[in-house]
């Protein structure tokens, strides 16, 4: 399958007054039309910078090395105009908060019909009606009345409906969703999720989910990308992660995730310590202080990712190469 | 069960609003917690449960008399917290503590860690010597997991599990009997979800701490709460001990809380999205401003009729400890073919 976007030996970096931090360090990555992949990794993993500095979002003073690829062209260190043509248009983005990605003065309607108007050249009537029309698709009742209300009148989850209809509105081919449910009610987030399930497969889409929750991956991916202290650390098919996982941190992910079927009156599976600090680099496995399967060698050398399977690699000392 | 240390019984609160976005509306009533009754024993937790907008993070301020009840009683040790003047209700409140759910946002980010957690001894006017205080300080801390040592340390210093942790030490100095721990996880990551849960239980059996756990998540409040109640719109819909709950839901609302809860088994959940389609809770909270008539759930329910429009449905036992609020919680025929 030809990938849509493609990242090759990725990192990004930021100047900080204490020096160079490394934030993302060489990811090598791929998703391909209709596909689904999951990035999880807990907050400060790089999930979320490693897709901003794809796509020239970061901050000032961020530095990305490396090559991304937008189906075979690179995109990384294009100029300002060449990126806002693509963004919006042929690549999409949805953020967790949606009230701070909705301008608050402005009509539902006019935000909508701004990016048809700007990137597809549509009259503001044209524009109107497809926006009306993508508003129904992503669930929201009343849409002809919703469309002329402004931001604060909708719910969280509402908002979140909004922002997927706007970044889906000029059919893109690349749709990056990070955290899209992480503010929402459990009940509005498996909508959320239906949503993003149904449209990412009638469009053929590519879809990057970013989440800290594997929970949130699993109905929906279908190649999972685990990331720790800015490293892809195990990489497969949404069965080989869930049910073959190979690296001790995907374990412990998994099990510390509440589920209703497990024994309430245990303690809760929790990995201990905290995610480390972008700044200190250890000399071997970054995930060693917290691993319960550590070992001298972890402390010394980083692995690399190996394959523990068909198209599934992990980065760890204990996975045979398969 | 044994004597009750808290006693909630047909509390409300009532919040005057206008309608309408720029406060020129007519006045209208919005019912945050209508008429909410439940007990809690001493070393007991009760889960509060239900969607943003549900009321719970009210009804546990008003528990604590953060917000004013409009009606109803909150009977601490048998004594009525309204009744009390405002100094007696600020010495009750060594008893009476929270945890918030941002934790970043809930510390003064120009306090070190030290002078956070000190904080309710000053406020509670507890004199200790600095030398006393600063022990007191650094055995909370060791207590909640956060090392002696960042006692000097500014809170943005600190990652969102250990901000908490910082929190719930604030809430604990003061050695209280009650603790409201408002949605105290969903901010964090999963992985840091299960040190504060497994924290908390550690401190209620050791301090022998009365807990109400308010959260969304059902699958979490399973491990931390002995019995929960399920709040929509301001009302009670199911009131049970965790198993009753758990084994045998009898609202449809609390079914579809335990149907959101995301398996992490893409197995599970696509078989689960294949089956579910189309019947999974539809919509939103509606506006508390107007609440549907009749059952407040109708508007979102897979087995509604005509009488969830017209009666209020009463509180009715399923079991001995076990109360549900729905006209057809005892009707199977109704259960049928909608789940």
């Amino acid at each position: 399958m030809a990938s849509v976007l493609s990242l090759e030996n990725l990192s990004v970096s930021f100047a900080t007054p204490d020096g160079e931090v490394g934030a993302v360090r060489e990811i090598s990555i791929q998703v391909g039309a209709g596909e689904c992949l999951g990035i999880v990794g807990e907050s400060g993993s790089g999930k979320s910078q490693t897709f901003l500095a794809a796509l020239g979002l970061l901050a000032s003073n961020g530095r990305a090395e490396g090559r991304a690829t937008f189906h075979g062209d690179n995109i990384l260190g294009l100029d300002a105009a060449a990126l806002n043509r693509m963004r919006g248009d042929r690549i999409a983005m949805v953020f967790q908060d949606p009230m701070t990605s909705l301008t608050p003065h402005m009509r539902i309607g006019r935000q909508l019909c701004e990016v048809l108007i700007r990137h597809k050249g549509l009259s503001r009537h044209e524009a109107r009606a497809r926006a009306l029309d993508m508003l129904q698709r992503v669930g929201i009742a009343e849409a002809g009345r919703r469309i002329d209300q402004y931001p604060h009148e909708l719910s969280g989850g509402m908002r979140q409906r909004v922002m997927i209809a706007m970044a889906l509105l000029c059919e893109p081919e690349l749709l990056i969703a990070d955290e899209p449910t992480t503010a929402l009610d459990v009940t509005v987030q498996a909508q959320i999720l239906a949503i993003l399930r149904h449209l990412t497969r009638e469009m053929n889409l590519a879809l990057v989910l970013i989440t800290h929750d594997l929970g949130v991956v699993a109905g929906l991916a279908d190649r999972v990308a685990v990331m720790y202290a800015g490293r892809v650390v195990e990489e497969g098919s949404a069965e080989d992660i869930f049910h073959r996982p190979g690296h001790p941190y995907t374990r412990a992910l998994l099990k510390a995730i509440t589920r209703l079927d497990d024994d309430p009156d245990m303690p809760l599976s929790a990995i201990p310590g905290q995610p480390p600090n972008a700044s200190e680099q250890l000399p071997g496995c970054a995930f060693a202080p917290r691993c319960e399967s550590v070992f001298d060698l972890c402390r010394s050398q980083r692995p690399d990712l190996v394959d523990a399977g068909p198209s599934h690699r992990a980065a760890c000392h204990l996975v045979e190469g398969a | 069960m044994s004597d009750p240390v808290l006693q909630v019984d047909g509390l409300k609160v009532h919040f005057p609003v206008r309608r309408g976005g720029l406060g020129f509306g007519a006045l209208a009533t919005l019912k945050a917690v209508d008429d909410v009754s439940f007990e809690l024993s001493r070393g007991e937790t009760l889960g509060i449960v239900g969607e943003s907008g549900c009321g719970k993070s009210t009804l546990g301020r008003a528990v604590l008399q953060l917000v004013a009840p409009t009606d109803g009683r909150v009977v601490w040790l048998g004594q009525d917290l309204a009744a009390l003047s405002r100094s007696e209700m600020r010495r009750k409140r060594r008893d009476l503590q929270i945890v918030f759910q941002d934790p970043l946002a809930s510390l003064d980010p120009r306090m070190t860690t030290g002078e956070i957690i000190a904080e309710p001894l000053r406020a509670q006017g507890i004199r200790l010597s600095r030398d006393e205080r600063r022990a007191r300080v650094a055995s909370i801390m060791e207590k909640v997991g956060l090392s002696p040592a960042l006692i000097n340390r500014y809170p943005h210093e600190f990652s969102g599990g250990q901000c908490q942790r910082i929190g719930i030490a604030r809430a604990m100095i003061v050695e209280p009997k009650l603790v409201v721990c408002d949605e105290p996880v969903s901010s964090l990551d999963v992985s840091i979800r299960a040190q504060i849960v497994n924290l908390l239980k550690d401190l209620q059996k050791e301090f022998g701490l009365s807990l109400l756990f308010i959260s969304h998540d059902l699958s979490v409040v399973r491990h931390i709460a002995s019995r929960i109640l399920v709040l929509y719109l301001g009302r009670v819909m199911e009131l049970g001990a965790r198993d009753q709950i758990f084994d045998a839901p009898f609202h449809p609302y609390t079914r579809a809380l335990m149907e959101a809860v995301l398996a992490p088994d893409p197995v599970a959940q696509r078989d689960a999205d294949e089956v579910s389609e189309g019947r999974g809770l539809k919509g939103e909270l509606p506006s508390p401003i107007d609440p549907p008539s009749g059952c407040v759930f109708r508007t979102r329910c897979p087995i509604a009729t005509e009488i969830c429009a017209k009666d209020v449905p009463g509180l009715r036992d399923a079991m001995p400890g076990h109360s549900v609020a729905c006209h057809h919680a005892f009707d199977r025929k109704a259960w049928r073919g909608s789940y």
